[in-house]
Formats: C-alpha cells, sequence, structure tokens
C-alpha cells in the first residue's frame, strides 16, 4: 500500500476534510443505498401515502410475476450473447490494430468512436436502418436476393437488439484489449520464432495466456454492462405507451420505479438484480484461479 | 528465393489485413454516414435508398434552428450537467485519490475498500433510494439531482487518481511540507495541476458520460421538450417525428457532433484514458 507520509498537526483534521465527500458519497451512493434499498424492498410505498411492511411479499410477487420471469430470462440470454461477442470481437480488433499495419492510428480512432457517441442518438440510426420497408438493411437484403426481415419484430428484435449493442461496445473492449497486448514482450515472439513456432501455436502459447488477465476484466465489465443495459433497449423496443417489447430487468425496474411508482417492488427488482450479478462475479472469480495465467 | 517468397506471404498478409481492417471500417462509420447521408436528402428522397443524396439540401436543419427555442434549450441543459459533472468529479475525485496515495492514517484502508467494494453494487441499487431522498428534499422536477451526487466523489475516479498518484515520488510533499504549505494548498497548487493526463481522462469520460445519459434525466426532469436534455428530447422525438426520418437524423446528428468534435481533438488522450482505466 502507497501512502508513506504520516500527517502531522492540522493535516490530520485537513485529511478527513477533503475526504468528506466521498465518504458521504459512500453513506448517500452506494452502502447506504443497497442498506436502504434492502430495507425498502420489505415495503410497499408509492411515495404518496405511508409506507406499510410487506415482508418478503415483493419478492414473492416478483417471482410469481411472468412478466418479471420474462424479463429475467430476456437478460441473461441477452447477456449471453452479448459478452461472447464483445469478447471475441474486441479482441479480433485489437489483434488486427496489432499487426503493425500503417495508418492503424487512424482506424483505431475510428473503431473507438461509436463507445464515446450517445447511444440514443445512435439507437435511433438503428430504428431507421432496421425499419420494415425502407431500412438500409432490408434494401442491403434485397439487393443479395434476400427477403426482407422485420428487424424489430418479435423474434427478430432480440438480435437486432444485441447487434446494437455490441456495434457499441466494441470500441472500448477493442482499447483495452490493444493496450493489453502491446505488453506482451516482442522477446517473447522472436524466442517462438526461432523455436518454428507458427502464427496459431504464438496465439494459443503466448498471446492467449499472457493477455488472459484482461480478457477476463473484459468479460467482468462486459458482463455487467449486459446485464445492465438500457439505452438501446429504450431506443429500439419502446412502444408509443412506454413499455417495452424486450423489457428487461433494468427496464422494469424504471417502469415500476419511476412510473408506476411501486418503490418497494421496484427495490426488491434492483436488489435481486445485484445479487445476480453479485453471484456471477462470485463464478468468474472461481474461475479466474483456473483459466487466468498471472506472469 | 527464400526471401522473395517470404515478401511475397508478407505482402498478402498485409492485404488481407487492409482489407478487413475497411470492412470493419465500413460497419463502425456505415451508421454515422446513413446518418449524415439521411439528413442532408429532402424529406421526399428520404426512401431513395442512396448512400449520396441525389438533391442534397440542409432543410432539415434549418428546421432545426426554427425549433430552436426548445432544441437550443436541451442543448444548453446537456452542456451545463455535464459541465457540473466533471467539475465535481474531478476536484473530489482528485483530492480524495491525493490523500489515499500520499498519506497513512487510521481508518484510510476502510474507507478505500468500502469504496471499492461499490465497484459491485450496480448504479440501479443507488437509484430508488436517492430518488425518495430527492423527491422529500422537492427537487425532482430540478436539475439538482443530475450534478450534485457528482460532488461527493465516486470508486472509478478516486482509483484513477490514486493510481497516478502512487507513480508520484512523496519527496514532493514532503518538501512542500518543510516549505510550510497547508495540505489544502500542497493539493490545489502543485498535485492538482500535476494529476492533468489522469484527470483529463476522467473529465472526457465523465463528460461524455453525463451528455450521453438517458436513464437519469428521463426519470428527474419532466417529460417537457425545453426543461430535459438533449439525449430524452431525442428520445421524445422519435414518436412526435415518426418517420421523418431525415429530420430525425439531423436531430442525430446535433447530439453525435459535439462529442465526436471532441473526441477527434483529444483522440489520443481519450483512448489512452480508456486503456488505463480497463488495464487497472
Amino acid at each position: 500500500m502507497q501512502g508513506r507520509l504520516r500527517p502531522l498537526g492540522s493535516e490530520r483534521a485537513w485529511l478527513w476534510i477533503m475526504l468528506a465527500p466521498t465518504l458521504a458519497g459512500i453513506a448517500f451512493g452506494t452502502a447506504g443505498s443497497l442498506l436502504a434499498s434492502g430495507v425498502l424492498s420489505l415495503t410497499a410505498w408509492d411515495l404518496i401515502n405511508p409506507p406499510s411492511w410487506a415482508g418478503l411479499g415483493n419478492y414473492a410477487r416478483c417471482l410469481g410475476d411472468p412478466k418479471f420471469l420474462a424479463a429475467v430470462r430476456v437478460t441473461l440470454r441477452f447477456a449471453a450473447l452479448y459478452v461472447p461477442l464483445c469478447v471475441a470481437l474486441s479482441l479480433a480488433l485489437a489483434l488486427l490494430l496489432n499487426r503493425g499495419l500503417r495508418g492503424q492510428g487512424f482506424f483505431r480512432a475510428m473503431f473507438f468512436a461509436p463507445s464515446i457517441t450517445s447511444a440514443v442518438a445512435i439507437g435511433l440510426v438503428f430504428t431507421w436502418i432496421y425499419a420494415k420497408d425502407e431500412g438500409l438493411l432490408n434494401r442491403l437484403l434485397q439487393v443479395l436476393g434476400l427477403r426482407p426481415v422485420n428487424w424489430l419484430g418479435e423474434g427478430a428484435i432480440f438480435y437486432a437488439v444485441t447487434i446494437a449493442n455490441v456495434w457499441g461496445a466494441l470500441g472500448e473492449g477493442m482499447i483495452v484489449l490493444l493496450a493489453g497486448l502491446k505488453a506482451v514482450p516482442a522477446t517473447y515472439y522472436e524466442a517462438a520464432t526461432i523455436d518454428g513456432a507458427g502464427g496459431a501455436r504464438k496465439f494459443f502459447r503466448i498471446t492467449l495466456p499472457l493477455i488472459s488477465p484482461t480478457i477476463f476484466f473484459q468479460v467482468i465489465i462486459a458482463t455487467v454492462n449486459g446485464l445492465q443495459a438500457f439505452e438501446y433497449i429504450y431506443m429500439l423496443t419502446r412502444r408509443s405507451q412506454g413499455e417495452s417489447t424486450m423489457a428487461t430487468v433494468v427496464y422494469l425496474i424504471y417502469r415500476n420505479g419511476f412510473r408506476w411508482f411501486s418503490m418497494g417492488l421496484a427495490s426488491a427488482q434492483a436488489m435481486i438484480l445485484a445479487a445476480v450479478i453479485v453471484l456471477l462475479m462470485l463464478a468468474y472469480f472461481r474461475l479466474e484461479k483456473r483459466l487466468v495465467v498471472y506472469d | 528465393m527464400i526471401d522473395q517468397a517470404s515478401r511475397a506471404r508478407r505482402a498478402a498478409g498485409a492485404a488481407a489485413g487492409y482489407i478487413a481492417l475497411i470492412f470493419v471500417l465500413a460497419l463502425t462509420a456505415g451508421p454515422f454516414i446513413w446518418m449524415l447521408s439521411t439528413s442532408l436528402k429532402p424529406l421526399a428522397d428520404q426512401y431513395d435508398g442512396r448512400l449520396l443524396p441525389v438533391r442534397p439540401t440542409l432543410a432539415n436543419y434549418a428546421r432545426l434552428v426554427k425549433a430552436a427555442p426548445f432544441l437550443l434549450r436541451q442543448v444548453w441543459n446537456s452542456f451545463e450537467l455535464s459541465f457540473l459533472n466533471t467539475l465535481g468529479q474531478v476536484l473530489t475525485c482528485a483530492a480524495a485519490g491525493f490523500v489515499f496515495a500520499v498519506f497513512r492514517f487510521r481508518g484510510r484502508d476502510l474507507v478505500f475498500s468500502l469504496l471499492l467494494a461499490s465497484f459491485v453494487i450496480p448504479p440501479q441499487v443507488a437509484l430508488i433510494p436517492n430518488f425518495i431522498v430527492f423527491s422529500k428534499l422537492g427537487l425532482v422536477g430540478t436539475k439538482l439531482p443530475l450534478w450534485a451526487t457528482a460532488f461527493l466523489g465516486g470508486a472509478y475516479g478516486t482509483f484513477l487518481l490514486r493510481q497516478f498518484y502512487s507513480s508520484v515520488p512523496v519527496e514532493l510533499a514532503e518538501a512542500a511540507r518543510v516549505d510550510g504549505v497547508s495540505l489544502p494548498l500542497m493539493f490545489w497548487r502543485i498535485y492538482l495541476p500535476l494529476a492533468k493526463p489522469a484527470a483529463s481522462a476522467l473529465a472526457i469520460m465523465t463528460f461524455t458520460g453525463t451528455w450521453n445519459d438517458l436513464l437519469r434525466p428521463l426519470i428527474y426532469l419532466p417529460s417537457q421538450q425545453k426543461l430535459t436534455t438533449l439525449t430524452v428530447g431525442l428520445s421524445l422525438y422519435q414518436y412526435t417525428y415518426s418517420g421523418q426520418w431525415t429530420f430525425l437524423m439531423a436531430c442525430a446528428v446535433l447530439a453525435v457532433l459535439p462529442i465526436l468534435a471532441v473526441f477527434f481533438l483529444a483522440q489520443r488522450q481519450i483512448i489512452e484514458g480508456a486503456a488505463l482505466t480497463g488495464i487497472k
């Protein structure tokens, strides 16, 4: 641990004054709100009438509600497709940019741009690209002699939404993995070349093990983002009345909490989502010991 | 002979590499180009399916300007919130990062691990209790809830700044101390200016994150055009101007342009910042 200086005199007070915002943030933002959500999830409260005790009623209601169970299924199914696609494609892009080709700074910037642009604006562009009759994608299909697809209709919408989300997330994963690739010492590859190792062998024996910590980190980030995805889903699946044709858990939390003001129910759903995320993280860290190579 | 063969193989490899790069470029830039191209077409041509507008026009943008009272207000709201969030995050995270990195004191490790634990807690868990607090304070419908919490530090920014300050020799703080510099001045005059690379990475990420945020303005601001941010405004237009793709794409260009401009100006810093935070 860093921090070798011992505070003297007035510094002791100043330290805590400078940490005061952070302490308030922990109380208000994270630790405190986890506690508050836990308690709220045991009540029924609409913000107008006084809250009443509900015990485990909200949780029971969630588990018996086909809408909520469908949302859990959609969320998990989405993450199960989104995470591997994100990580594998980001890695492919990083490898492509790590070959020392000329102009890669330009390509790197262009590939990264989607990550920082507004998902709402691009979501709007995707609704136009996916449009049923005159959208770009269906036009391309027709040029290729294929039948047009109702991209935002039942069935296809799941894949359409996943593609948009992956499109928006690739740049960030690519940059992180590229930094990981650059950190692999060139001497390893030179030694392998002398030993007569081919490209595939080098990739599986050197590259993959050496960047496995970065890949692991990327899997975690993608999982957390995938389970919390909201913007593209809001833009691509929301109907004019506000409900979604592909409601995820986060979407239901938003609707229950902030449109119907069922604070207890929404808190219970947020707690269930948090539990799913924490359980997945524990499982990942268990796997990490077997799959990830540290030095 | 061998040399020639290997050179040929290398050239073929490079060609394959460029083909792949251009293919990916078409996929990443495609939606941007389609957005821009559609926004430059007259409404009558929106379904012509051409990549380049046959009769290019700025009519959609002129219409945007006519809707200006709303739109300029939304751009300003987005900008104001992004600026305040950035200010709050940089100041409070740098202060905390400085204290954590330079000093050793009782309770430090406990506070730091509590802070890091919040990495695992999904933000949706904080959404509801925070909303209740702000609604009991009568602040829902105002912009305050959308920036005030940025002044309460954060795990991500503090961690980033602490990592940065850890590489600064502690002798710097000792020397300042010998000169009788008090702790807040030491931070303000010496350590804050020093943190420019890490702080600008945090600043850019906070700025774009706030600019692009949908969920929180949706929750806290009334769904009225002139009171909300550009992203929420766009999501409202989606139905108001349903089917008028040329106009909608002009709106999307407006939302994307400021961020893309910042990105291409500070591209290197942003990309290095993103790599820095991902590696740990």
